[in-house]
Formats: structure tokens, sequence, C-alpha cells
């Protein structure tokens, strides 16, 4: 169902808000800032030239504070916002060129969205909203009911299915809206600053659950998230936003070891690399002798670990190898040094 | 300086030609469609006679018995539908059982047609931002119109009677359910909306499967309006033939029967309760999943 390489692809996106948005798209790519054109002309200019491939199959943060565009941008994916300018791409196919039977089909079966304030349905128990996707493309009752019931036993809800959304907790309801998002059985997953509402440990949990489904349904994941932390735990690449515009597109390592400006780097700077770096980030090539005595640290191995392995040695060197345990680069106790 | 206190009228003479064409082409037109128009209105005035009859024929215990059990239902506490018993059995001491029945009876239909009329139109008036201006105006001088005001139309057209009397109550109780049908839909959350949308609900999927069932707290607020003023209008539908409770005033301020008016007013107040207590209840049991979440 997904394309290979790319399910995702979206270029030169402008998103400008007001009376006559498309009067200013010339002016803003021809560099009219956003104080400028929100001073002088009374529009607002939501997302500025945004060109991002996301692989399929893979989990893509996209980071900023609020007023960044984020949640602007995750909802042109869905088109539940039109873009003043730019093209959108899904698995080859132009999303702005569907017509609205097309495109509710496309959201029906194609995406899923879980939400910030988890947007559930109140009139409706557990069980109901799980199956509301479904019941919404005319999956029978009964079937609809048996997907249902699965996934909101591998959310860990069982028992549940039967109270309201105001009974259970913030973290619970969640649960649920990423149950009715996963049993529409879509390629592509939306989540819009997902966990943010959430109390720190409940969202650790919620982050761990997210990583174990992902082994398994390897699906296309699109998060929203202010909180860098979760973009470096859960992002395969990660995209950082600043009003509007992107200003970097990376890996978590290269956000972390080589932050493109300023502000980046004060967003970096409080985040714990011990635990984010990784000890490939910062492999070189192997020159000392493949020794037995050197200390050894598995590929993805996170620095804070690596030091302890360290401590047990006298070496300033050690090797990286990979799941068959054969050497893949060195990493040196001073490089690690540095990076932290 | 004549001219100042007296106002400039347009000449009376003119005035009373106007009134007079007026006055003689709806004339006309009663003579001409009037039985046109009372056999259109022929199949209500069935359905009205039929739950009268139904109201007033059926023995008195089965009535007390089925009005405390669908308060009883609706409410689900027993304090509602011992209210309904006793309120029942005071209006039946006093001797006002037949006239009781018929009011309530009016009132039930009045109701009936009017969530049948309102909701609809309420649904309207939220889908197309036109017919919700329009509607606005209109619904803003009915309500501000002398209830009155509503029986000179109904009477010229129909005449005297169950029929007219009965339209009168509809059209001056159905307003708050027009409103708050609307209003009931606009306040749906957005978040919810959107997800609806998410998830790739038609308009038609997403007004019955989300914005209804969650306007329904609001719409039952409508409904129980829309019961207090049938039964504030059936008092004064008295005056162009409409039986009962209302008739029972008219007659007691028209011929100063103190207790009498005294009575039936109670009567009609007792009545007003038990509407009230249990739409109202039946509106909060509604509500009881729909709270604000905690986070």
């Amino acid at each position: 169902m997904t394309d290979q390489q790319t399910a995702i692809e979206i270029r030169s996106l402008y998103k400008i808000f007001g009376s006559n948005p498309k009067a200013w798209v010339e002016q803003v790519r021809n560099g009219m800032s956003k104080a400028e054109l929100a001073e002088k002309h009374s529009h607002i200019l939501g997302l500025n030239d945004i060109s991002i491939s996301m692989p399929a199959s893979k989990i893509q943060v996209i980071m900023g504070l609020s007023g960044s565009g984020k949640s602007t941008l995750i909802r042109h994916i869905n088109r539940l916002i039109e873009p003043t300018s730019g093209a959108i791409t899904i698995g080859g196919r132009d999303v702005l060129a569907m017509t609205e039977a097309e495109q509710r089909e496309f959201r029906r079966s194609g995406t899923a969205m879980v939400f910030q304030r988890f947007a559930l349905l109140p009139h409706r128990s557990v069980l109901d909203n799980v199956t509301f996707g479904l019941e919404v493309r005319g999956v029978g009752a009964a079937k609809a009911r048996d997907a249902a019931m699965r996934w909101i036993e591998r959310v860990g809800l069982k028992g549940f299915e039967n109270r309201y959304p105001t009974e259970l907790s913030g973290g619970m309801q969640q649960r649920v809206g990423l149950a009715r998002a996963l049993s529409n059985d879509t390629a592509i997953l939306l989540m819009d600053e997902a966990y943010s509402a959430l109390d720190p440990l409940i969202r650790t949990d919620m982050q761990t659950m997210l990583l174990e489904l992902q082994k398994e349904l390897k699906k296309t994941i699109v998060f929203i998230t202010h909180d860098l932390d979760e973009a470096l735990r859960l992002g395969d690449g990660i995209v950082i936003l600043r009003d509007g515009s992107i200003i970097q597109q990376g890996s978590g390592q290269d956000i972390l070891l080589r932050p493109a400006d300023d502000y980046i780097r004060r967003f970096v700077q409080d985040v714990n690399r011990g635990r984010f770096i990784k000890v490939d980030s910062l492999m070189e090539p192997v020159t000392a002798a493949p020794d037995d005595s050197l200390p050894r640290f598995a590929s993805g191995m996170a620095l804070e670990d690596a030091v302890k392995r360290f401590s047990g040695s006298d070496s300033p060197a050690g090797l990286v190898v990979d799941d068959t345990g054969k050497p893949m680069g060195q990493v040196t106790l001073r490089r690690i040094m540095e990076a932290l | 300086m004549d001219w100042l206190f007296t106002f400039p009228q347009i000449d009376p003479a003119h005035l009373l030609s106007v009134k007079r064409f007026i006055d003689g082409s709806l004339k006309a037109l009663t003579r001409s469609y009037g039985t046109a128009i009372e056999d259109f209105f022929y199949p209500l005035q069935r359905v009205l006679i039929f739950f009268e009859k139904m109201m007033t024929g059926a023995p008195w215990l089965v009535v007390i018995a089925v009005m405390a059990g669908f308060a009883w239902l609706a409410s689900r506490r027993w304090q509602v539908a011992v209210g309904v018993i006793v309120t029942l059995a005071m209006i039946g001491l006093l001797g006002l059982w037949k006239d009781a029945m018929t009011t309530i009876s009016l009132v039930f239909t009045a109701t009936i047609f009017s969530i049948a009329i309102g909701i609809p139109l309420g649904i309207a008036m939220n889908r197309y931002s036109r017919v919700g201006k329009a509607m606005q105006a209109i619904l803003d001088v009915m309500q501000t119109m002398p209830p009155f005001v509503y029986l000179i139309p109904v009477v010229m057209l129909l005449g005297i009677g169950r029929v007219p009397g009965f339209i009168a109550v509809v059209i001056y109780s159905v307003p708050p359910i027009i409103r708050l049908t609307d209003l009931g839909i606009r306040l749906v959350d957005k978040e919810v909306l959107e997800a609806a949308d998410a998830f790739g609900c038609s308009s038609s999927q997403k007004l019955w499967k989300v914005q209804m069932p969650l306007a329904i707290p609001t719409i039952m607020a409508g409904i129980n309006q829309t019961i207090m003023m049938a039964l504030g209008m059936v008092v004064i539908a008295s005056m162009i033939g409409v039986q009962g409770l209302g008739l029972n005033v008219l007659q007691a301020i028209a011929n100063q029967y103190f207790t009498q008016g005294i009575f039936s007013g109670f009567a009609i107040v007792g009545i007003a309760i038990i509407f009230d207590r249990t739409s109202q209840a039946y509106g909060n049991r509604l509500q009881k999943h729909r709270g604000a979440s905690h986070d």
C-alpha cells in the first residue's frame, strides 16, 4: 500500500491567511517578511516555502514552538486546510487535485489522525468511538466491533470499552484516540501534538507504546510536537519550523551535533545529549588494532551508556560493532567528551 | 400652532379605503377559499380530536399511571413520578380533570408539531447562512410580537375553533426550539468537528453522527421552553375557542368567578411543573456523559 521510498512529498508549500492570500504569494516568494506582510497588508504568513520528503514507514517529526505553523502544516496533508500555493503528493497521488469525493475517500482509508485535545465523541462509549472511522467508511457493525476490540486491547484499554470518555484520564482518552486512528488501518498516521496535553510520565509511556507499535505496523507517521526530547526519541527524521519556515531538517543526530543556527543551538542546549546522541554519529574509521581488550559498543548505543563502558577500561577508544559483532568503526573517549 | 399638536396623519379617508380594501380582499379570500382551507386542515382537526378523546376518554387511573410512568422513564427519579401523581390527583379532586386533560392533550400535540417543524428549520438555519439570517429576523419579530396578535390572522382565515387555536399555539411556541437547535449545533466543539472531517465524514454523517447527538441537550432545553410557551398560549387561545383550563380562566375573568379562576390557574401551574420537571430531568440525564472532560 505504501510507496517504498517516499510516502509524502511536500513541495514549496505556502499558506497565507487573510482576505486575499493568493495576491501575496509572489511577494513572499520574493522575500517579503512575515512581519511586513502582517503589518502593511494584514495577512498572516502561515507557511513559507515548505519542502519536505517524508520517507515511507518512518516517523517524521515536525517540531516548533506555538505559532511556528506546525499544526497548519499537518492539516495540509489530509487537506483540512487548503494551501495557498504549492504541491503535495502522497504515494504518487496529487492530494490537491482530488475531488471532494476522492478527498473524503482518501481521508477515510488513506490517513488517520490523532488530536492534541483528543477530540473524542463524548456521547459515545470507548468502543463506539473506536469504531467511528470504520462506521463512517461503511464497514459492517460486527466487523468494525471486532477490529475495534483488537485495538482497544492493543492500547491497553481492555475492560474499558463500555466507559465514556469523560470517565477516563487524559492518558486513557488519548489511547482511545490512538485506537480510533489505528483501527482505520491506514498507511499514514497524523499525530498533532498527540501527547502534549499529557503528564510527563504518561507521555513517556505513550511514546514507548508508539515505538513498539511502529516496529510492527511500519506506518508513515507524521508527529507534531513542541518538545525536543519527544522529537529526538520518536523521530527518524526531524523538521524544525520557526515562523512558518523550515530552519533545519535532518536526523536527530544531525540536529544535536550540527545545529543550523543559534535558535536551534539554544533549543538543543538543555537536552540530555548523552541519552540521545548515538555512538554511530561519532564513529571514525578504525585505526587502532582491533584488539579484544577494547570496549565494544553495539550500534545505536547512547553516549551515556558508552561512557560507562569506558570507565572499566583504560583504553582511549572503543569499537562500534553491528548486530553480528563485526566492527563498523571506532569511537574515542575524547570525541565523546567533546560531543557531550 | 395647531399643526404641532395634531400629528399630520394620512388623510383618514385614504386610510379608510386602504383598510376597506385589505379587509375586503381578505374576506373575499376566505369566502372563496374558506372550504378549501378548512379541508386542508381537516386531517389536523382529526388528529387533535383523536388526542383529546384519548386523554379525556381514558380511565383516570390509566392516565395517571401512564403519565407517572412516562415521567419516571424520562427522569429515572421516583420523586418526579410521585410529583406527577400528586399533582394530577389534586387537579382531579378540584373537579378540573376533564379540562386539564383537554389542555394536556393540546399542549402535547402542539409540542410534537413544534418539534417536527422546529428541528428541521433549526438545522436549515445552521447550514445555510442566508436562511439563518432571514430566520433570525423572522424569529426576532415573532418573539417580540404580543401573543394576542397571533390570533388575528388565524381567526381571519379559519374562524373560531380548535384548529385555529392550535395553529396559534404552535406558531407562538415554535421559536425557542428553532433557535436552540441552531445554537446546539453551533456549540459543538470545533475539535470534534475537525476530527469528524479528518475521518472523512460526509456532511450528513457529520450532522447525524456528531452534531445532532451533541446538540440534543440544548435542543431539550428548547423543547422545555416550547412546552412552557404552549401552556401559556393555551390560556390566550381560549379566546378563539380552545377548550380546557384556559377557557375556565377566561370565564372567571369575564364573570368575576374568583375561585374558579384561582383553581384553574393552579391546575395550569401544576401541569407546567410536571412538564418542566420531566423534560428537564430528561435533558440532564442526557448530559451525563457530556460534561467538561477532565484532563
